[in-house]
């Protein structure tokens, strides 16, 4: 079996399962956010049970709307902060988390071996811990609250071999641009995607989560990498709970797989998906002067301190070009405050960006940074679809932090390996 | 359970956010969100699925977000059941969750022009189209998705089954 099909069996209590067998899974880990825990508690509230399952196994995350920009936000707030207290359930408020798909495994709610289902469609991240982790609806997180449990189909499993190093400023976010270019927005539909090879086991945990997190962006069921050292350093002091022997959930040598893919990461350059699909993909070199109106660096895909980091790099002693709204959006209070630790707040504020707290913000236009018709952003999140940020009249191109981060101080959205070169 | 309508068309990839934007994520009530379904691709959807409309999808139809808000405002939109060649999961899910019938059937897209009259029969996974007098026949639902579905979604069904214990 493969590490999913290991978890998955684990978690029905069967030895052995197969790609399309349909299991009862006990569920370990549910997570639901202010936009779309409110439709679960009114579900919820309609089945007829008076408690959750577990609740130590249920965590509230507000951060899509927040701090809340109108009343009805606040009434959905209002609205998950008493369930939350009602069931004594974990709840990560304004200025405790940030962006639920950091926050879950930064306070330890992600292990190694578990079933994490999560309403929300880039739940798929945890995988980089090796968990099974999926996005479901409200009315499903409903009843996983009532019965701790869920139906899944066994995905068939897509195997994806990476090798090879990084050139300077190319990314995990390239890479998977590149592969779901290569694969489709629904190349992967109901599949796992499992990242295996030598890049991936020298990548870090942030490098790992941006690419599970965007499995979905092909249709992918999960994304997963078998847990490993970093994996475990990583969870040192963040969770008190005994790790299961990582050595149960390695892919067995004669693990099925559907199809596998052989990716050589040595070439690869900067990718960028255009407006308004995320399989859209070309390489940033072959741009030719799209000129942007703004520039967001953020999201569960690029919020965390790596992604500030080589933002920070680029940025440094720059300014952002006159007419580029640059906004840098930490995905955590625990991201926010490395960043500031690291004098990066600095770099960006004096580069002409603005920090916000951390949201979702303006990756799903719910709220700051929305786009006018004909404006353009080029953005570090993971979705480019139209009207995702805003106006249906304007165009997101979806790129590295990086990218986006040369893009802001030219004005249009550039290469930083050609910006890179051009200062030598 | 066999339902009937008019044919309204999409292409391949359609997601979530076209089916409903971001910013009315904020509403919970099922009859405001219909009144902006398919916004991102057709302003004047609500009107043409007031009668009662089969939408007819192509690939990967519902991708992108997991907000239940899209086909919640399908549903109360007027949409009696969505056909398309093929789905993204989250999206189909969701739909049986809340009650809205959905089969995948690979061509369907090519098989059903803009304001056919198509019937579909949930049981036995029949899709016609009387305008051209065809039919397909899909892939059955399992019968305990047919159950929610006959319930009226996945809160009926679970009701009712903790109710029997």
């Amino acid at each position: 079996m493969n590490i999913t099909e290991k978890i998955l069996a684990k978690a029905s209590g069967k030895n052995q399962v197969q790609p399309g067998e349909i299991v009862d899974a006990n569920v370990d880990m549910v997570m639901i956010h202010d936009l779309t825990g409110p439709l679960a508690v009114e579900a919820f509230k309609k089945i007829g049970v008076e408690n959750v399952w577990d609740n130590k196994k249920v965590v509230v995350i507000l951060d899509h709307q927040v701090p809340a920009e109108s009343i009805k936000a606040a009434e959905l707030h209002k609205m998950m902060r008493k369930f939350a207290q009602d069931q004594q359930l974990r709840i990560y408020d304004v200025g405790k988390g940030g962006i639920c798909h950091q926050v879950m495994p930064e306070k330890g709610h992600v292990l190694p071996g578990t079933v994490i289902v999560g309403a929300d469609s880039h739940t798929c991240t945890y995988g980089a811990f090796g968990a099974f982790a999926t996005g479901i609806g409200s009315t499903e997180a409903a009843a996983v609250l009532a019965t701790g449990k869920i139906w899944l189909k066994v995905p068939e499993a897509i195997k994806i071999n990476v090798h090879g190093r990084f050139q300077r400023y190319v990314a995990p976010k390239d890479l998977i641009l590149h592969i779901i270019g290569k694969l489709g927005a629904g190349g992967a539909i109901y599949k796992t995607a499992e990242f295996r090879g030598p890049t991936i086991r020298d990548m870090s945990i942030a490098g790992r989560m941006t690419l599970c997190n965007m499995t979905v962006e092909m249709g992918a069921k999960n994304g997963i990498v078998e847990p490993d050292e970093a994996t475990r350093k990583f969870l040192e002091g963040r969770t008190t709970k005994m790790l299961p022997p990582f050595e149960s959930l390695i892919s067995d040598p004669d693990a099925m797989y559907e199809n596998t893919i052989d990716i050589d990461v040595t070439d690869l350059t900067p990718q960028i998906a255009y407006p308004s699909s995320v399989d859209n993909v070309k390489p940033a070199s072959e741009m030719s002067n799209v000129t942007v109106e703004q520039a967001f660096i953020g999201s569960c895909t690029n919020g965390r301190i790596e992604d500030l980091r080589v933002a920070a790099e680029i940025l440094k002693g720059k300014m952002v070009k006159d007419g580029v709204r640059t906004l840098v959006i930490p995905a955590s209070q625990e991201v926010y405050r490395q960043a500031l630790n690291e004098g990066l707040i600095e770099i960006f504020t004096d580069a002409g960006a603005l920090v916000c707290g951390s949201t979702c913000g303006p990756c799903l236009g719910g709220h700051i940074g929305l786009l006018a018709t004909g404006e353009t952003c080029v953005s570090t999140s993971n979705r480019n679809f139209i009207g995702r940020m805003g106006s249906k009249e304007a165009n997101v191109y979806l790129a590295s932090p990086a990218t986006v981060a040369a893009s802001a101080i030219t004005g249009k959205i550039t290469d930083p390996q050609e910006l890179e070169a051009q200062k030598t | 359970m066999k339902v009937t309508g008019t044919a309204i068309k999409f292409g391949d990839n359609v997601d979530t956010d076209v089916i409903l934007p971001g910013k009315y994520l904020v509403l919970i009530d099922p009859h405001e969100l219909a009144k902006h379904a398919m916004e991102g691709l057709d302003p004047a959807f609500p009107e043409k699925a007031a009668k009662g409309v089969i939408v007819v999808g192509g690939k990967n139809f519902g991708c992108g977000s997991s907000r239940e808000q899209a086909p919640l405002a399908l549903k109360y939109a007027g949409v009696k059941c969505v056909l398309a060649d093929s789905f993204a999961r989250i999206f189909f899910r969701n739909a049986i969750n809340i009650g809205l019938p959905v089969i995948e059937y690979k061509g369907i897209s090519a098989a059903v022009n803009k304001g056919d009259e198509v019937a579909v029969n949930l049981e036995a996974g029949t899709i016609q189209n009387l305008t051209h007098g065809k039919s397909f026949q899909a892939a059955k639902l399992p019968p305990f998705i047919q159950e929610i579905l006959a319930d009226g979604g996945l809160i009926e069904n679970l009701r009712r089954r903790l109710n029997k214990k």
